[in-house]
């Protein structure tokens, strides 16, 4: 006879069901958008899910694995300028160069690693800064790729980019607009397989013993996580993302130079308010960060300086008031998890299973 | 002999570098607390003297004088309003916040004097030179060295021979007894950033004398400052003084080598000493 079981572990909740099913409209609806949207909105957009990518990974390291970086532009800078290296010296497609930008920043990440985890705490995010410095300041040497000035894609390559020339017969675009639509449906691609993947990893048992060293690192220790492999192993995934991001952005943008490329307020800085202003330590956290700070940016766009100087202070009042940001405070009034990590164990209502007293 | 030379610059450089650091490991020695927006105050700290001297038409030693009262204050209410309430054992509040701070500085020192490379007069002291054997050396060089081992000395006077000195050990060894022993923990932390602060605006007369500034160079004397810091072993300002030197020296030879190794040498000569000396040439040992 088959015994059904009457305790059952989920993280499900009713709000995340009906979060997956709008999640997944609303990827349909922005895989479409480049169909009936202008050229300026599609590039608007590739900004967003590109931040968006940062910042969730960037909200993995510091968020559930303790590890607060300051250099996170290092492996921006090197997975594009190996992009731009596979490209302009190897002849490589841009679409499939993104891949070698996020393999070569694994493989910076990998030496990084063993500088920056013999620095604890704040000194490990100093150190990624000079890690980035040094990455930096080695590329700008770099003079088949510009030095430190720079270097352009060649315009034949991103025209004869895979998905170009369809889509200029399909949509009638031009090619240059046609590559913003290439690029922009591998952001969109990029952010959604980043979310699933973080969604996962935090579910998983990997993902309970991260999230076990971070409450308490010697309990998590003694019932036999090894902390230490949890870190290396998301410092590195979270370079393999970022580089991959990095390339991507790289590859629309189509200049690059070791200044931009390693810009710690472009790729860190505004990183860093995203997630903390959004929620750190959850995965709708950086969502409506990137979106708060996508609309702060259009409101402020014409006050130069002005707006670094208030997103600064609205970085410092939300860390110190509420440190769980936008979707802390919501999340906390509602109780609504979109993604929800908790187990949750759950009890089935079966009359059919007789009571064992 | 030119050599020599280069050496000499690079020592006396590593002297601006242990005034830079020298703060930062006083904060981080009594409260854990690293300030990055460490470098930023010491970029306003040049500002401050900087308006001082157009303003009032002194010498930059007198304007140093009137803005260390000024800087301490700030840095009192800096701990004392907004710092202390970020301390505990999340890392993530300190370095947020603190990171907020330098981007808030950056962009209002941008707003307030534009991206303009400025430099504090200081007459004719500027282009004196001593003697020493075959070497002409700057006399603003020299001073610098001076003052920070002048600093340092005070510093330590201040940590071995006070009643606050003893205060700010014991606080750092324990804070929870320090605190039965009638000890305001709140009170003391803004004490030890304002000192901080006083040493900052010593660092930002001879950053601002001897070399340009802008608002954007804070971030780049905070890493110096820190690897200074790691160099020399956490808790020992003596060792800041030589993880300075360190730093001095290996940019100064870099440069000699090629311009534009210059900043690139110093960050490679404190990645070689955290991979052979992972805690520093000088840790104070642990108990």
């Amino acid at each position: 006879m088959p015994v059904s079981p009457r305790y059952r572990v989920t993280t499900q909740t009713t709000a995340s069901r009906v979060s997956l099913v709008i999640a997944l409209l609303l990827v349909v609806a922005a895989a479409a958008a480049p169909l009936f949207v202008s050229r300026g909105t599609v590039q608007d957009l590739f900004f967003i899910l590109t931040m968006l990518v940062l910042a969730q990974f960037w909200n993995l390291l510091a968020g559930y694995a303790g590890l607060v970086s300051v250099g996170q532009q290092a492996f921006v800078g090197f997975g594009a300028y190996a992009m731009f290296a596979a490209v302009s010296l190897a002849g490589l497609d841009p679409v499939v160069a993104i891949l070698v930008g996020g393999i070569a920043a694994v493989l910076l990440a990998i030496p990084t690693a063993f500088f920056v985890f013999r620095l604890e705490g704040a000194y490990f995010a100093i150190g990624t800064w000079v890690i980035a410095e040094v990455v930096r300041l080695v590329v700008a040497q770099w003079q088949t790729l510009g030095g430190g000035t720079g270097t352009s894609l060649p315009r034949s390559a991103t025209r004869d980019m895979i998905g170009v020339e369809q889509l200029k017969d399909w949509l009638g675009l031009k090619s240059s607009a046609a590559g913003d639509v290439v690029t922009y449906w591998l952001a969109l691609a990029l952010a959604v397989a980043t979310i699933a993947f973080i969604y996962r990893l935090l579910r998983s048992r990997r993902g309970l013993g991260l999230a076990a060293v971070r409450d308490d690192a010697s309990a998590a220790g003694a019932v036999g996580v090894d902390g230490n492999r949890m870190k290396h192993l998301v410092y590195l995934v979270a370079a393999f993302g970022t580089g991959l991001c990095g390339a991507l952005i790289y590859v629309q943008t189509a200049r690059i130079s070791p200044d931009a490329a390693f810009s710690v307020i472009d790729w860190t800085a505004y990183v860093i308010f995203i997630v903390v202003i959004g929620g750190i330590g959850t995965l709708e956290g950086p969502i409506i960060g990137v979106l708060v700070f996508f609309l702060l940016q259009n409101a402020l766009a014409d006050y130069g300086s002005w707006y670094l100087l208030v997103l600064g202070l609205i970085g410092i009042v939300v860390m110190l008031f509420a440190p769980r940001g936008i979707w802390g405070f919501i999340s906390d009034r509602t109780g609504i998890e979109l993604f929800p990590i908790r187990r949750r164990l759950v009890i089935d209502d079966d009359p059919q299973t007789p009571d064992t007293d | 002999m030119q050599w020599i030379d280069t050496i000499l610059q690079g020592l006396l450089l590593g002297g601006l570098y242990a005034l830079f650091a020298t703060g930062l490991s006083l904060v981080f020695g009594i409260m854990r607390l690293v300030n990055l927006a460490h470098g930023d105050l010491i970029v306003l700290a040049a500002y401050l003297i900087l308006i001082l001297v157009s303003a009032l038409g002194i010498d930059p030693f007198t304007a140093a004088l009137i803005a260390a009262p000024v800087m301490f204050a700030v840095g009192w209410a800096l701990q004392y309003v907004v710092l202390n309430r970020t301390l505990g054992d999340d890392i993530l509040p300190p370095l947020l916040v603190t990171f907020g701070l330098s981007i808030v500085i950056q962009n209002a020192l941008l707003e307030g004097f534009s991206a303009d490379s400025r430099k504090i007069p200081a007459g004719a002291l500027e282009t004196q030179s001593i003697a020493l054997g075959g070497i002409n050396v700057g006399v603003m060089p020299v001073l610098t060295f001076v003052s920070a081992i002048a600093v340092i000395v005070a510093l330590n006077q201040l940590f071995y021979r006070t009643a606050l000195g003893r205060a700010f050990r014991a606080t750092s060894d324990d804070p929870v007894t320090a605190g039965l022993m009638g000890i305001r923990a709140e009170r003391l932390f803004a004490k030890a950033t304002g000192i901080a602060m006083v040493v900052v605006t010593i660092a930002a007369l001879y950053l601002g004398t001897r070399a340009n500034f802008d608002p954007t160079i804070g971030p780049a004397r905070l890493i110096y400052a820190f690897e200074a810091v790691i160099i020399g072993g956490l808790g020992s300002f003596w060792g800041t003084l030589i993880g300075g030197i360190i730093i001095g020296v290996s940019q100064a030879v870099g440069a000699a080598i090629n311009p534009e190794w210059q900043i690139l040498a110093g960050h490679i000569a404190f990645l070689i000493v955290l991979l052979v000396r992972p805690r520093g040439l000088f840790p104070r040992t642990v108990g």
